[in-house]
């Protein structure tokens, strides 16, 4: 694997919008080619180049390509959008849309990311070692697709609104998260392991959610079945399990009715 | 105006005959002339196809549920449209969404394919000035839009009377009132019996509370339009759409228009024209038997020449399904539990959307793309077929190049068909791997340009290229002497024009936009003897039931600022 490395020279005004940052996009070109790919700035569009300098080598495809991000990106959208493969290291915070759509590969934040990061996020591995926002592995508005595969992890805590419509993956948040966990959750799980705040679950259909700390308030839509025994990532303990949201539509499996599942550490 | 001349092209044209062969297309001052003098500007056209513009007889392009779809689904241009449209450029506007464009993204999409005119299908009446903000807003490509008359409460009290003189009096007001291009049914009293609960499966299945049929809805509209001599027949979307097993209910509907004849100055023949009779073409009885009854339909519909149709292609695409068929689209939000959303428009119709993908691992959907290209290759008369996707329910409109793609080359069909996930079960359902037709260029012309025109009354000023007609002329990067061995390389000429003329105007060049056109509003002004009767009515309705008053229902000149207002006459 080849790395790049590109340094933010010119701190944009206003957001940059920057979904050229990938292995995808930076495969097989050369640092000129790179430099001119478009990024936007409201409603202007400029190159890579005026506000980036490039230094290292690129692979020849997605999966040979790693990208080192320096420089303060707290203000750059977008990063990782779609990636299919390689990986690309973000030596700072970045800002919304971190990661959408990723396909492959691996992403990692050193920083902080802002809201919508893993929108829809179908594979691959990305970690976040600072704090997320909202809408974290969420869907698009109005989306019924939220995050479908892959691993998302968030070392810290995130705000709102996680794993809205999630129906594949895995994501962790080792924090705290605040309100609306899961909602519309057809698949996939989510593991919190600080605390949350309330509505869990609410309209659930399938999928699992783990919480390790306090939750303020349950929904009344989930029911208790039984305590059982799980390991959690890398956690070995004893849970209280709960289905629902009884209130949703549940499909059929063998004759068994498929409910969400979302399990409280005791 | 300046003067052009198209040199050399392969013209495909019904209206002079020409299939084909090399001539030269003249135009002066926006019409198509016989000749131009020294100083026009040429364009050399040798090597390339060229076609009258083509109209569009059936798509929803227009309308608060046009809107409603780009309202509940930003991720519609989001994830399917361009990120980046968004940016200004120099002459033309962003372009936004995929299944349910920007009203900037249909005309320019309209004009690359080299589309010059589209029907907004279904009109509801009470909603109409947002109808014609969106046709003004909406460039180059000429617009008309048909207002819903199958669940109208006036037209329910006259029809169980079997007053028709009445029935046509209404009419011709509402035509007026909203600026509207003829009459269009929708699921006949399935609409009005959905804001009940209930639905009508039948032509002789009841409408709650007003003891009338869908049968005698339909046959009662027949009559009026052919009484009111509109330029174009009643246009229907019969009962039961997208049901398993609906295919008797379908040549019900097309009997209903036997034993009259189509009386009118506009050189229109049919009687009624069945729109996108892909989803009303079906058999079995539920979805695992779910088959395809094309050729029983398709029987019918040759031998009677009373009837046009258009396809309402399946493209294999996510999309969003709209229609006034609201207890339809209720019955698809069930079987996909994505969003639904539902309108109920007072004494007149309702609505619903719903977003659909079209998926070529679900069966079903399988069936539809087949049945859809079964019926244009089983018609025998290309000028009474029309292709659609029933835009966006079967697909976006901008797929019309895909599918001409599929009727063209039976190696494309068989290419996707051995490629779905049930394509042994979905070749047993249909019919299409044993229709070796392909259609040739000048059936595409027919079925895109001469058949519609005819079909809507505007004959004898588009879909041809005779002098005294519209120069609306479409060049496209397809040497009919030496098609291109590659079938992809039909959709892309098809895709982007070579160059799209509008109104003697060159509004596209190598896909290129280059000019926002003069677009025009079509309405149809349909003189009939006044009923006091009928005026008494409406006003009646209005106090008493409508949440808006009378003045504030008519749509305003100012809404159709380039109108093209056709006069029909009542035969009397």
């Amino acid at each position: 694997m080849k790395t790049a490395t590109i340094t933010l020279k010119t701190t944009p005004t206003l957001y940059l919008e920057a979904d050229v940052i990938t292995p995808d996009a930076f495969a097989g070109k050369s640092k000129d080619e790179i430099l001119a790919l478009p990024v936007y700035e409201g409603r202007e569009c400029y190159k890579l180049g005026d506000y980036f300098e490039i230094a290292g080598e690129i692979g020849d495809t997605p999966e040979n390509t790693k990208i080192v991000v320096n420089g303060d990106c707290s203000k750059v959208k977008y990063i990782g959008a779609k990636m299919s493969a390689g990986e690309v290291i973000v030596n700072s915070s970045a800002d919304m849309y971190t990661g959408a759509w990723m396909r492959g590969g691996k992403l990692t934040i050193k920083g902080n990311v802002d809201s919508f990061s893993g929108l829809g996020m179908e594979g691959g591995e990305f970690t976040v070692e600072g704090n997320g926002e909202n809408y974290i592995g969420a869907s698009y508005r109005g989306d019924w697709r939220g995050m479908q595969g892959g691993v998302l992890r968030v070392k810290g805590n995130v705000g709102s609104d996680i794993g809205t419509f999630m129906n594949g993956g895995t994501l962790i948040v080792e924090g705290d998260a605040d309100v609306h966990i899961g909602t519309h959750q057809e698949g996939g799980t989510i593991i919190i392991k600080g605390d949350v705040n309330r509505r869990v679950g609410g309209q659930m259909v399938k999928g699992t959610i783990y919480i390790f700390g306090n939750m303020n308030y349950m929904m009344p839509g989930f029911k208790y079945t039984q305590d059982v025994e799980l390991e959690v990532d890398g956690y070995k303990g004893t849970f209280a399990e709960y289905i629902g949201d009884l209130g949703e539509r549940h499909s059929k499996s063998k004759g068994q009715v498929v409910y969400g599942k979302l399990y409280r550490k005791k | 105006m300046s003067e052009i001349l198209i040199k050399n092209g392969h013209v495909f044209d019904v209206v002079t005959g020409i299939k084909g062969d090399k001539a030269d297309i003249a135009i002066k001052d926006g019409k198509i002339v016989d000749k131009v003098s020294s100083k026009a500007k040429t364009i050399d056209a040798s090597g390339k196809t060229v076609m009258a513009g083509a109209l569009d007889i059936h798509a929803h392009v227009a309308g608060p549920k046009v809107n409603l779809g780009r309202w509940f689904r930003p991720e519609d241009k989001m994830i399917r449209g361009e990120m980046r449209g968004g940016i200004v450029k120099e002459t033309t506007r962003m372009e936004q969404g995929f299944s349910i464009p920007s009203v900037f993204r249909t005309g320019y999409s309209y004009a690359r394919m080299g589309y010059g005119f589209a029907m907004e299908a279904a009109m509801p009446p009470l909603y109409a000035r947002h109808v014609h903000e969106e046709i003004k807003d909406t460039p180059i490509v000429d617009e008309a839009a048909l207002p819903v008359f199958g669940n109208n409460w006036f037209v329910f009290e006259y029809l169980k009377e079997h007053n028709i003189e009445k029935t046509a009096a209404y009419i011709s007001w509402l035509l007026k009132v909203t600026k509207g291009y003829g009459i269009k049914v929708v699921n006949p009293g399935g609409t009005e019996a959905w804001g009940w609960g209930l639905n009508c499966l039948g032509i002789n299945d009841e409408v709650p509370f007003f003891d009338i049929t869908p049968g005698e809805i339909t046959k009662g509209l027949i009559e009026a339009n052919e009484y009111l001599g509109l330029p174009h027949s009643v246009h229907i979307h019969p009962n039961m759409l997208g049901d398993p097993g609906n295919a008797p209910t379908t040549i019900d509907t097309m009997k209903l228009a036997e034993g009259y004849k189509a009386k009118n100055k506009f050189g229109r023949e049919q009687l009624l024209h069945m729109t996108h009779l892909q989803f009303h073409s079906y058999g079995g009885t539920g979805w695992g038997d779910f088959c395809s009854n094309a050729k029983e339909i398709m029987d019918y519909v040759n031998k009677h020449p009373e009837i046009t149709f258009d396809t309402g292609n399946v493209t294999l695409d996510e999309t969003t399904t709209m229609t006034a068929d609201g207890p339809f689209e209720h019955h698809l939000s069930a079987l996909n539990h994505l969003k639904w959303c539902n309108v109920d428009v007072e004494l007149e119709t309702g609505s619903g959307v719903v977003p659909f993908i079209y998926s070529p691992n679900v069966f079903p959907c399988a069936v539809q793309w087949a049945v859809g290209l079964e019926l244009a290759l089983l018609a025998k008369d290309p000028m009474r077929t029309m292709i659609t996707t029933d835009h966006p329910n079967a697909g976006p409109f901008t797929r019309y190049p895909r599918v001409f793609k599929w009727l063209m080359c039976k190696k494309t069909r068989d290419e996707q068909m051995a490629s779905f996930k049930h394509s042994g079960k979905v070749a047993d359902a249909t019919i299409l791997n044993e229709i070796d037709r392909e259609l040739t260029l000048y059936e595409i012309s027919q079925m895109t340009r001469a058949g519609p025109a005819k079909a809507l009354g505007l004959a004898n000023m588009m879909g041809g290229l005779a002098p005294g007609m519209n120069a609306d002329v479409a060049i496209y990067n397809l040497n009919p002497a030496k098609m291109p061995t590659d079938p992809e390389e039909i959709e892309k000429a098809f895709s982007l024009s070579a160059y799209f003329l509008k109104n003697g105007e060159i509004v596209c060049q190598d896909g290129q936009i280059v000019h926002s056109g003069t677009k025009r509003t079509f309405w149809v002004d349909a003189k009939a003897p006044e009923s006091k009767q009928v005026n008494r009515d409406v006003r009646e309705k209005f106090l008493r039931y409508y949440t808006v008053t009378q003045a504030n229902y008519e749509v305003p000149d100012s809404y159709a600022p380039n109108p093209f207002v056709i006069e029909a006459n009542a035969n009397v």
